[in-house]
C-alpha cells in the first residue's frame, strides 16, 4: 500500500509539473475525465493516435519541404491538422507554434517553415516522452492496485 | 476536449455615424445667422428713417399752416395800413382842392391861416395817419420881396435861417396847429421837400418822400405833397402847363412810426409777429420806414406784402416775420419717437425670435451628434464586451484546468478550501461573460428567439431539480405547478424560456433562507378572470375534494411563510384549481377549446419568501449591474444581470416581466410570454413523446394526499395527474383515515387507494399514535384488497426521522422534493414494481445525468477530418450513452445521411479540407427539403403520416463571435457547440431539439 501511494503521489507531481511547464493544458484533464469503466484506455487511445498522427504529418512536413516547389496551401492544411489534433489532446506547446508555422505558410518563408518544422518536432518529441512517462506511471500505479482517475 | 482552435479574431468595427455638415440641413436663419446683427441695424436705421420722414411730414404740415397764419396777418396789416393810407391822401387831396377852391378862385381869399387851422383841426379824424398838414406858396424870386411884405415875415429856411436868394421859393403860409412850426419855412430849402414839390406839381399827383427823420418828433415818417394849381388844367396838360399852373402845395407829414405802431396795436396777433416797413424805390439801398431794423426776429419764415400808397414812384413793402423761432412740435416728435420705439421692439423681438431659433437648432444638431456618438459608444461597449469576455474565456479554461489539477493533488485542508473557492469563482466568472455575451448579443439585436414545439412541464422540472440540491440543502420547499389549461406542447424558444425560469428560481433560491418557492404557470387570460372573481361558479361545480381541502388550514402558501404577493394565496388559488377540476373532468372540451387559439400567453410566477427588494431599489432592479444594494453581492454574490437579461428575453417573447417585492417578506416575479400553440399533424407524435417522457403505467392508479397546506398538496396533485393518477386531497390523516376507511369498507372498489402520500409536516404534527391506530384500523378493514402503499414526502429528514418514519410505516420509501413528475414515477416504479426498470431516482441533481438521459441511445453522426478531434469528440459523445459514427468528410458524411438514414443528430466541424461543414451542411439541407417535398406531395394525395426530415446539425466550433453563428444558422445548421465541450452548453444545445423534437424510432 506504501508504494501505491507513492507511486501516485509521484503521479500526480510529475502531472502537476507537464502543467506548470505549459506542455499540457485543460483539455488533457477534459480527456481523461471521458475515461470511465467502460473505455479505461480511451486517453491512452487517443493519444497515441495523437502521435501516429502527428508522425504522419511531420513527415510529410519534412517531405513537403524539402521539395522544389513547395506548396505552401498543403503545407497549410497539414499544420492546421496538427494543430487541431494537437490542442485536443492539450499539448499546447505543439499547438502554439503550429500558429507561428502556419503564419510562415501564409508568408511563403521557407525558412521560417523550416525553423517551425524544427520546434515543432522538438516539441512534439519532448510531450511524447513527458506522455509516454505518464502513461507509464500510471500503468504501474494500476498494475500495483490504485486508482488512476481518483487520486 | 476542444477538438480544435479556431480563434478568429473579427475585427471590431465600430460604427460611428460621422455627420459631414454636407448632410446638415440650414433652414433659412441659419445659414444667414452672420448677417443677423446687420439685419437688426438695417431694420433700426430703417426705423430711424421712417419715424424722421414722419416727423417730417408733420413738421412740414405746421410749417405751411403758420407760413399760412404769418401770410393772411402780413396781407391784412398791409390793407389796412394801404387803406388808412390812402383815406388820409384822398383827404389831403380834397385839403388842396379845398385851398385852391377857397384861396384861389376866391378873391379876397376864403382861407387864412386861421381858418385852415381851425379846418383842419377839425378834420384830423380824417387823416389819423397825419401828424399835420399845410399849405405852401409857390413864390418866385421876383414875388419875393412883394410877397415878404404882404405876409410881414421873411421866407426862411428849414434851418430857420432867412432864405438866400433862389428861383423860387415855397414858403408855408397856413399850417395846422400840430405843426405850426412850420410857418414861413420854405419846403424848397429841405432836400426831399424840394424834390417833392418838383415832382408833385410835374405829375400832378400826390407824391412821398423817402423816409426820414421829420422835424418835430424825429420820428422816421414821410411827407407827403400835393400840387396846387391856380387855373384850371387842360384835360391832357404837359408838365411845363402844370408847371406853370402851379400856385403851391398842400403837405402832411405821417409819422409813419408812431402811427403804424398806432394801427398795429389795434390788431389781434401784434405780440406774435414783427412787422417792418420798406420803401423799396430804390432796390439796392432800402430804407427803413418802420420797425427796429435790429430787433431779432425768425428769419427763416418772412413774408413780403406789397404796399400801395398812391404814388406810383416809390414803392413800399412790409415784411413780416414771426417774434420767435416755430415752437417744436411736440405731437409729431412723440408720434415719431413712438414709432421709432415701436419699430425698434418688433426688430429686437424678431432678432431675438431668429437668435433663439439659431440657439435651438444649434443646440439641437448639438444633441444629435451626441445621441449618435452615445448609440455608437453603446455599439462599441457591447462589442467591446463581447469580445473581452470571449478571450477572457480562453485563459480562464486554462485556469480552471489547473485549479482542477490542484484539487486533484494532496492539499491541506485550507489549501482545498482556498483552491475550491477559487475554482468557484473561476466558474462564476465564466457564467458571468456568459451571461455579459447573451446580453450583448440581446442588445446588438442579434438574438433571434426560435418557435419549436416544447414541452414546457419537462423544461420546469428540470430547472427545478437544478436546483434541488441548494434548496434542500437550505430546507426550502420548491415546487412547482402548471395549470392543466396550458397546453402539453407550446411553440416557442425552450432555451430562452428555461433560461429566464433558471434565473428567476437561481435569484430565488440565492436570496430564501427559510419558507419556499413556489413556480407556478397558468394561462394569462385564466388569471385576471380569477382575479376578477368570475370563476366563482366554478366553485359549484368543483369537486368534493376542494371542499375537503378548504377546511381549517391555518396558512394560505405553499409553506406558510407569507409571500409578498398575496394572489398566490390558497384563497384565489383554489379558484384556479377548482376551475381546473372542471375543465380536467371535461377533459376532451379542454382539448378542444385550447386548439381554437393559436397563440397562448402565458403568465409564471416565481414566489420566493425571501429577503425582498429594499423599495428604494425596486425601480432599478431591471438595470444590468445593479442589485438592491451594494451588500447584496458581498452577502449573495452575484452581479446583477440576469435580471436584465431575462427582462430583453421577456420583451422579445412578447411579455412583460415584473414584480411584487415587500422586505423581509418575499418577492414574486411574474412575467407573461407569448407561445404558439402545437399544430399536431398526428396526436400519435404528442401521445408519443409523452409516453417516452412519463411512463403510462401508473394510469388509473388512485392516490390520497395528505397534506395540511392546500396549495402544496395541489402541487402534489398535479404532479400525480400528470402520470395518470387520480388524487384525492386531505388536510390530515384523521381525514385521510375516514376517506380511506369509509371507501375501504363500505364502498369498496368505487375508489380503492393504491397509494398514500404523507407529508412530512402532517405526519408529525399528527401524532403517531393515531397514525399507527389508522393503519391498524385499515388493515383490519382492508383484508380483502391490496393494502396502499405508504410514502413520506419530504424537503429535507434526517436519519433519525427516516428511522422514526420506517417505524411508523413509511417502510416503503420517502420521496425527496422538490417534486418532479418523472422522479415521482421513479419512486412509484421501485415501490409498486410496475413498468420496466429505468435508471432513474438515482441522482437526479446534476446535469450530466440529464444530458445522458437526452443522448442515451441516440444515433449521432460525428463529422471531423481530424482523427485525433474526431475520437474525442465520439468519446465525450460515447460518455453519456450515445451511439456514435464517424465520418472524416463532408464528402463521407452525405453519404452517410443519404435518406433515409437513422441519425438523431449531427455534429460537424467546420474547418474541413474540400468540403467545409457550412457546404455539407447546406447539401444535406438541400437533400432533406428534395425528400420533404416529395413527401408532401405523396401525403397531400395519401395519409399524413410522414414525418418531416429535418437532421440537428451542431456545428462544433471554439468560435463564439457572432458572425460564425449567423453563418452557421444561415446554412442551415441547428446551433453550434463551443469547443471544449461543456456539460452545460452541450445539455441546451442538444435540449434544444432533443426535447422539442422527439424521435419516435429511437
Amino acid at each position: 500500500m506504501e508504494s501505491v501511494v507513492r507511486l501516485q503521489r509521484q503521479l500526480v507531481d510529475y502531472t502537476a509539473s507537464l502543467f506548470q511547464e505549459g506542455y499540457l493544458d485543460e483539455q488533457f484533464i477534459q480527456l481523461r475525465q471521458l475515461q470511465d469503466e467502460s473505455n479505461p484506455q480511451f486517453a491512452v487511445e487517443v493519444v497515441s493516435l495523437f502521435f501516429e498522427e502527428a508522425e504522419r504529418l511531420l513527415d510529410e512536413l519534412a517531405k513537403g519541404l524539402s521539395q522544389e516547389n513547395t506548396d505552401f496551401k498543403r503545407l497549410d492544411a497539414q499544420v492546421h491538422q496538427l494543430k487541431g489534433s494537437s490542442s485536443s489532446i492539450g499539448a499546447q506547446r505543439v499547438g502554439r507554434i503550429c500558429i507561428a508555422f502556419r503564419n510562415y505558410c501564409e508568408m511563403q518563408n521557407v525558412e521560417g517553415c523550416l525553423n517551425s518544422l524544427q520546434q515543432v518536432r522538438q516539441e512534439y518529441s519532448s510531450v511524447k516522452s513527458k506522455l509516454e512517462t505518464l502513461f507509464k506511471m500510471e500503468r504501474q500505479l494500476s498494475a500495483a492496485g490504485g486508482s488512476v482517475s481518483s487520486p | 476536449m476542444g477538438i480544435k482552435m479556431q480563434s478568429q479574431h473579427q475585427p471590431v468595427a465600430l460604427r460611428f455615424h460621422e455627420q459631414t455638415g454636407g448632410k446638415r440641413k440650414y433652414t433659412f436663419i441659419q445659414a444667414k445667422r452672420a448677417w443677423l446683427p446687420k439685419f437688426l441695424l438695417l431694420w433700426i436705421m430703417l426705423m430711424m428713417l421712417f419715424s424722421g420722414s414722419i416727423y417730417n411730414g408733420m413738421d412740414a404740415d405746421n410749417k405751411v399752416r403758420r407760413r399760412e397764419v404769418l401770410g393772411s396777418l402780413c396781407e391784412q396789416r398791409a390793407r389796412m395800413l394801404q387803406d388808412q393810407f390812402s383815406v388820409s391822401v384822398n383827404h389831403v387831396h380834397a385839403l388842396a382842392i379845398l385851398v385852391s377852391t377857397f384861396h384861389f378862385y376866391r378873391n379876397p381869399s376864403a382861407i387864412d391861416q386861421e381858418t385852415f387851422a381851425e379846418y383842419t383841426a377839425r378834420t384830423a379824424f380824417e387823416r389819423p395817419l397825419l401828424n399835420g398838414v399845410a399849405y405852401a406858396q409857390r413864390v418866385v424870386d421876383s414875388e419875393r420881396e412883394n410877397f415878404e411884405r404882404q405876409h410881414g415875415w421873411v421866407i426862411k429856411t428849414m434851418e430857420r435861417e432867412p432864405s438866400p436868394v433862389r428861383d423860387e421859393y415855397g414858403p408855408v403860409i397856413f399850417a395846422q396847429e400840430t405843426v405850426s412850426y412850420l410857418k414861413s419855412l420854405d419846403m424848397m430849402s429841405g432836400e426831399e421837400d424840394r424834390e417833392n414839390i418838383l415832382r408833385a406839381r410835374a405829375t400832378g399827383k400826390a407824391v412821398l418822400t423817402s423816409p426820414f427823420r421829420l422835424l418835430g418828433s424825429h420820428h422816421l415818417g414821410v411827407v407827403l405833397t400835393f400840387p396846387v394849381y391856380k387855373s384850371k388844367l387842360s384835360p391832357e396838360p404837359t408838365m411845363n402847363e402844370r408847371i406853370e399852373a402851379t400856385a403851391g402845395y398842400v403837405g402832411g407829414s405821417f409819422d409813419v412810426e408812431s402811427l403804424v405802431e398806432n394801427l398795429l396795436g389795434q390788431l389781434a396777433g401784434n405780440q406774435a409777429i414783427l412787422v417792418h416797413v420798406y420803401d423799396i424805390t430804390n432796390s439796392t439801398n432800402q430804407l427803413i420806414m418802420y420797425g427796429n431794423q435790429y430787433e431779432e426776429g425768425d428769419n427763416s419764415l418772412v413774408h413780403k406784402s406789397k404796399l400801395d400808397f398812391g404814388d406810383p414812384y416809390r414803392k413800399h413793402q412790409m415784411i413780416c416775420r414771426y417774434h420767435q423761432k416755430a415752437p417744436t412740435s411736440w405731437t409729431a416728435l412723440t408720434t415719431a419717437f413712438l414709432f421709432f420705439v415701436i419699430g425698434l421692439l418688433v426688430g429686437y423681438i424678431l432678432y431675438g425670435a431668429a437668435i433663439h431659433i439659431v440657439k435651438v437648432e444649434d443646440d439641437f444638431h448639438e444633441m444629435q451628434e451626441l445621441k449618435v456618438r452615445a448609440e455608437a459608444a453603446d455599439v462599441a461597449k457591447s462589442q467591446f464586451l463581447a469580445t473581452v469576455s470571449h478571450e477572457i474565456r480562453t485563459p480562464m479554461n486554462g485556469i480552471l484546468g489547473m485549479l482542477g489539477l490542484l484539487l486533484d493533488t494532496e492539499l491541506s485542508s485550507t489549501q482545498r478550501d482556498y483552491a475550491q473557492t477559487a475554482q468557484a469563482c473561476g466558474k462564476a466568472l465564466i457564467a458571468l461573460i456568459n451571461e455579459v455575451l447573451d446580453r450583448a448579443k440581446i442588445e446588438a439585436g442579434k438574438l433571434e428567439l426560435e418557435a419549436v414545439p416544447f414541452d414546457l412541464r419537462s423544461i420546469l422540472d428540470d430547472v427545478l431539480s437544478l436546483f434541488s440540491e441548494k434548496s434542500r440543502h437550505k430546507g426550502l420547499e420548491l415546487a412547482v405547478f402548471v395549470s392543466d389549461k396550458v397546453p402539453d406542447i407550446v411553440m416557442g424558444d425552450p432555451g430562452r424560456f428555461r433560461q429566464i425560469i433558471t434565473n428567476l428560481v437561481g435569484n430565488s433560491v440565492k436570496f430564501t433562507e427559510r419558507g419556499h418557492i413556489f413556480v407556478k404557470v397558468h394561462l394569462a387570460e385564466n388569471i385576471t378572470a380569477t382575479v376578477n372573481g368570475k370563476s366563482e361558479a366554478y366553485l359549484n361545480g368543483g369537486s368534493e375534494d376542494v371542499a375537503h381541502m378548504a377546511g381549517g388550514y391555518q396558512s394560505k402558501t405553499l409553506s406558510g411563510c407569507d409571500a409578498a404577493d398575496e394572489r398566490n394565496c390558497w384563497d384565489n388559488f383554489k379558484h384556479l384549481i377548482a376551475d381546473e377540476e372542471f375543465c380536467f373532468d371535461a377533459s376532451s372540451k379542454k382539448m378542444t377549446t385550447i386548439q381554437v387559439s393559436e397563440q397562448v400567453t402565458l403568465m409564471v410566477c416565481v414566489e420566493d419568501t425571501g429577503i425582498g427588494i429594499p423599495f428604494s431599489a425596486q425601480d432599478s432592479i431591471f438595470m444590468p449591474f445593479v442589485q438592491a444594494d451594494s451588500s447584496t453581492s458581498r452577502n449573495y454574490g452575484g452581479t446583477g444581470i440576469g435580471l436584465s437579461i431575462s427582462k430583453c428575453l421577456v420583451e422579445l417573447m412578447g411579455g412583460q416581466i415584473n414584480f411584487i417585492s415587500r422586505p423581509q417578506v418575499g418577492s414574486t416575479f411574474s412575467f407573461t410570454a407569448g407561445f404558439g400553440t402545437y399544430k399536431k399533424n398526428s396526436t400519435s407524435d404528442v401521445k408519443k413523446h409523452n409516453v417516452e417522457d412519463l411512463p403510462s403505467s401508473f394510469r388509473g392508479l388512485k392516490a390520497i394526499v395528505v397534506d395540511g397546506k392546500p396549495v402544496r398538496a395541489a402541487v402534489t396533485r398535479y404532479h400525480l395527474k400528470r402520470l395518470g393518477i387520480v388524487a384525492k386531497v386531505a388536510n390530515n390523516i384523521n381525514k385521510a383515515t375516514a376517506l380511506c376507511g369509509k371507501n375501504g369498507s363500505l364502498t369498496s372498489g368505487m375508489f380503492q387507494e393504491d397509494i398514500i402520500l404523507v407529508e412530512k409536516d402532517s405526519w408529525i404534527s399528527g401524532e403517531d399514535g393515531s397514525f399507527n391506530i389508522w393503519q391498524l384500523d385499515w388493515k383490519q378493514n382492508g383484508h380483502t384488497v391490496k393494502l396502499p402503499k405508504l410514502i413520506l414526502l419530504a424537503t429535507n429528514i434526517s436519519n433519525v426521522e427516516f428511522d422514526k418514519a420506517k417505524a411508523a410505516g413509511f417502510a416503503d420509501t420517502v420521496i425527496m422534493k422538490p417534486l418532479r413528475a418523472s422522479m415521482v414515477a421513479a419512486c412509484l416504479q421501485q415501490v409498486l414494481g410496475v413498468g420496466k426498470k429505468r435508471q432513474q431516482g438515482k441522482d437526479m441533481s446534476n446535469g450530466s445525468t440529464y444530458l445522458r438521459g437526452l443522448i442515451c441511445g441516440k444515433k449521432i453522426l460525428v463529422v471531423d477530418d481530424n482523427v485525433v478531434n474526431r475520437r474525442v469528440a465520439a468519446g465525450a459523445l460515447k460518455k453519456f450513452g450515445a451511439d456514435v459514427k464517424c465520418v472524416d468528410s463532408g464528402k463521407a458524411a452525405l453519404e452517410m445521411l443519404q435518406l433515409p438514414h437513422s441519425f438523431d443528430a449531427c455534429f460537424m466541424d467546420i474547418q474541413m479540407p474540400e468540403m467545409d461543414g457550412f457546404e455539407a451542411t447546406r447539401r444535406i439541407r438541400l437533400m432533406e427539403r428534395e425528400e420533404n417535398e416529395q413527401a408532401n406531395g405523396e401525403s397531400n394525395e395519401g395519409n399524413a403520416s410522414k414525418r418531416e426530415w429535418h437532421l440537428p446539425i451542431l456545428a462544433m466550433t471554439a468560435d463564439v463571435i457572432h458572425a460564425t453563428y449567423d453563418e452557421c444558422l444561415k446554412c442551415g445548421m441547428d446551433g453550434y457547440v463551443s469547443k471544449p465541450f461543456e456539460e452545460e452548453n452541450l445539455y441546451q444545445e442538444v435540449a434544444k431539439f432533443f426535447e422539442s423534437k422527439p424521435i419516435s424510432d429511437s
